[in-house]
């Protein structure tokens, strides 16, 4: 069922996932992991010859299925703990640069 | 009191550590110095520990002893020094993951298991080195330093969870915790022979466990004996309301059925488990097992076949990696760990924050993911990898109709050389006999099976029902009392 050519993964390929998972790449390292992932791949490819029609996927190591708490409220964790580990912070906030465009 | 020498103690398991604590012959104080002593008498070769605790171990034994000397000490692990993995947060205790992205997290909460642990009276004697996030299967990929087999510190323990083996092995815990989603339980406690359950998954509440692969994901015990991974399970398992994919199953008494022993059981030895590259050493060892289980009572039968087992590494590693790109997509330089703030915007110090934060493994297990889960990949690599495992549960269903335990080597080969594999792929296929269980979400145990290449220790995993880590213990301690074999290796630790 796969049309997935492993033999065509690009250094493009891995600089887009690169900024997809948000990770910054030096050249070299776009060139290792190109042929890393490659390699790899081509073992994983021999999955696409199994033949899995009708059969459904098992997408949890259990079998459970829209397990419910009851809605109670409790305690939170103390916000000065919590805060304790944020590289940075003001105040009673997480501090980042800005998100949004502001012109 | 006590003219018990240190080595005596150092060899000591919990069911037996704990009686002689109630005795009043040992206590907690001198049981925890001397492992402390120990670990410092080591731990420059091991290497098992990032961070011992020993003023707040020091201080739980003195609290224990005060329990116990007043006959309060109803806890069933009274007094009794442990380890825990560097995955399991731990209130103000550092706690990193083998990651430079955690080196400064201090965390305000326990894991589950840490609190039960507590309340059952274990005192922790710190955190012990791993691969980065639980990703590798030699310990050579944590951010600090690599651990030592203490079998032959020129080899790897085995991973990721390579500190809690070697730190067992090495006496410088009674038992540990680890972390098991494709073998980082059994394989290193193959390698560095000790006993290494992984419960089902469901079993144990993950509520504090830094999460690899959410579907895989189990945290287990490390013990000396069987009898010991029985107790220390039994104080970890059942469900928890932080942790939705726990079973709300009854936990039953598991050292009820370690004397079942071995008369007409019905073990499994399925031919995809005896294949696939086992070295000649390793094979041996495992047929003399099989022959010893044959001669007292159990039905091995070698007719099984599985076909899809060998489809679970390529399963996993579509899998793994596609959930931890998921789950890892957290560590992003804002709320906790290290955060980068030399660019323009939060787009740049993020993208910083994780190329200077990620080891080569993770990255590459993250990029691998974000491709498989990508449009135009999915149906291809996840969908189906997920089809695939819907056929290995069933083929495990299939066998279990008519056996009680399927029994397989845990690894293929006996601990390699540090250094000595440098493919990623053929690092992969250390877990090949793991996997499976992991896939197929069913409790496995690694048990010291003998000895191959150079005298180093052979791993026999026994894999079993869901929920049924009763009858698995049972039949792995039937094994372990007519095998015998040493858990302590040649005192080379130390001696210098």
């Amino acid at each position: 069922m796969s049309e997935v050519d492993t033999t065509q993964f690009t250094s493009e390929q891995v600089r887009h996932l690169a900024s997809l998972v948000r990770i910054e790449l030096t050249e070299s390292e776009v060139e290792e992991f190109r042929g890393e992932l490659a390699s790899i791949l081509s073992h994983i490819d021999a999955l696409s010859e199994i033949d899995t029609e009708g059969v459904p996927p098992t997408n949890n190591g259990a079998d459970l299925l829209n397990v419910q708490d009851a809605d109670v409220s409790q305690p939170a964790m103390a916000r000065d703990e919590v805060l304790a580990n944020a590289p940075q912070r003001e105040d009673d906030y997480f501090r980042v640069h800005a998100v949004l465009d502001q012109s | 009191m006590s003219t018990t020498a240190d080595s005596d103690l150092l060899t000591i398991t919990l069911a037996e550590g704990a009686k002689r604590l109630q005795s009043g012959e040992v206590t907690s104080q001198e049981l925890t110095r001397a492992f402390l002593d120990r670990i410092a008498a080591t731990d420059d070769q091991v290497r098992a520990f990032v961070t011992v605790t020993e003023e707040s171990a020091l201080a739980a034994a003195e609290q224990a002893d005060e329990m116990l000397s007043s006959g309060d000490a109803t806890a069933p692990l009274t007094g009794l020094p442990i380890g825990l993995k560097d995955v399991l947060m731990t209130r103000g205790v550092r706690t990193t993951a083998g990651s430079r992205m955690l080196d400064t997290l201090v965390p305000p909460y326990d894991a589950t298991v840490v609190t039960r642990l507590q309340e059952a009276g274990a005192i922790s004697l710190g955190k012990l080195n791993m691969d980065e996030f639980a990703m590798g299967s030699s310990t050579e990929h944590s951010a600090w330093f690599p651990t030592a087999n203490p079998w032959d510190f020129d080899r790897v323990p085995g991973g990721s969870s390579g500190g809690s083996a070697a730190a067992v092995a090495a006496q410088q815990c009674i038992a540990t915790l680890g972390s098991d989603t494709g073998g980082s339980i059994r394989q290193p406690a193959s390698f560095c022979g000790v006993v290494g359950l992984k419960p089902t998954y469901g079993r144990v509440s993950r509520y504090g466990l830094i999460a690899f692969a959410s579907s895989l994901d189990q945290i287990g015990p490390f013990t000396r004996t069987v009898e010991d991974a029985a107790l220390l399970l039994q104080e970890i398992a059942g469900p928890d309301p932080l942790d939705s994919t726990c079973y709300d199953a009854p936990v039953p008494d598991f050292s009820a059925e370690l004397d079942r022993g071995l008369d007409g059981l019905r073990v499994a030895a399925p031919v995809e488990f005896f294949s696939g590259g086992m070295d000649d050493d390793v094979a041996a060892a495992i047929e003399t097992a099989l022959d010893l289980l044959s001669a007292n009572g159990a039905i091995v039968d070698r007719s099984p076949s599985m076909p899809s087992v060998p489809m679970a590494l390529p399963v996993y590693y579509i899998l793994a990696p596609s959930e931890c790109s998921a789950n890892l997509a957290r560590f992003d330089g804002v709320k906790y760990g290290h955060g980068a703030r030399q660019g323009e915007s939060m787009w740049a110090d993020m993208e910083a924050t994780r190329k200077h934060g990620f080891g080569r493994e993770v990255k590459r297990r993250i990029l691998l993911g974000a491709y498989a889960l990508s449009a135009g990949y999915y149906d291809a690599y996840y969908l189906q990898a997920q089809k695939v495992r819907t056929l290995i549960r069933r083929e495990f269903d299939r066998v279990f109709a008519d056996h009680d335990v399927i029994v397989a080597p845990t690894a293929p080969t006996v601990a390699f050389k540090q250094g000595a594999i440098t493919d990623p792929y053929q690092m992969y296929l250390n877990d090949i006999f793991t996997i499976p269980a992991n896939i197929a979400g069913l409790p496995a145990i690694s048990i010291p099976g003998g000895f191959g290449a150079d005298g180093m220790p052979v791993g026999l995993q026994f894999v079993g029902q869901r929920l049924d880590e009763s009858t698995l213990l049972g039949v792995a301690n039937a094994y372990e009392r007519l095998a015998g074999w040493s858990t302590i290796p040649p005192s080379n630790v130390g001696s210098t």
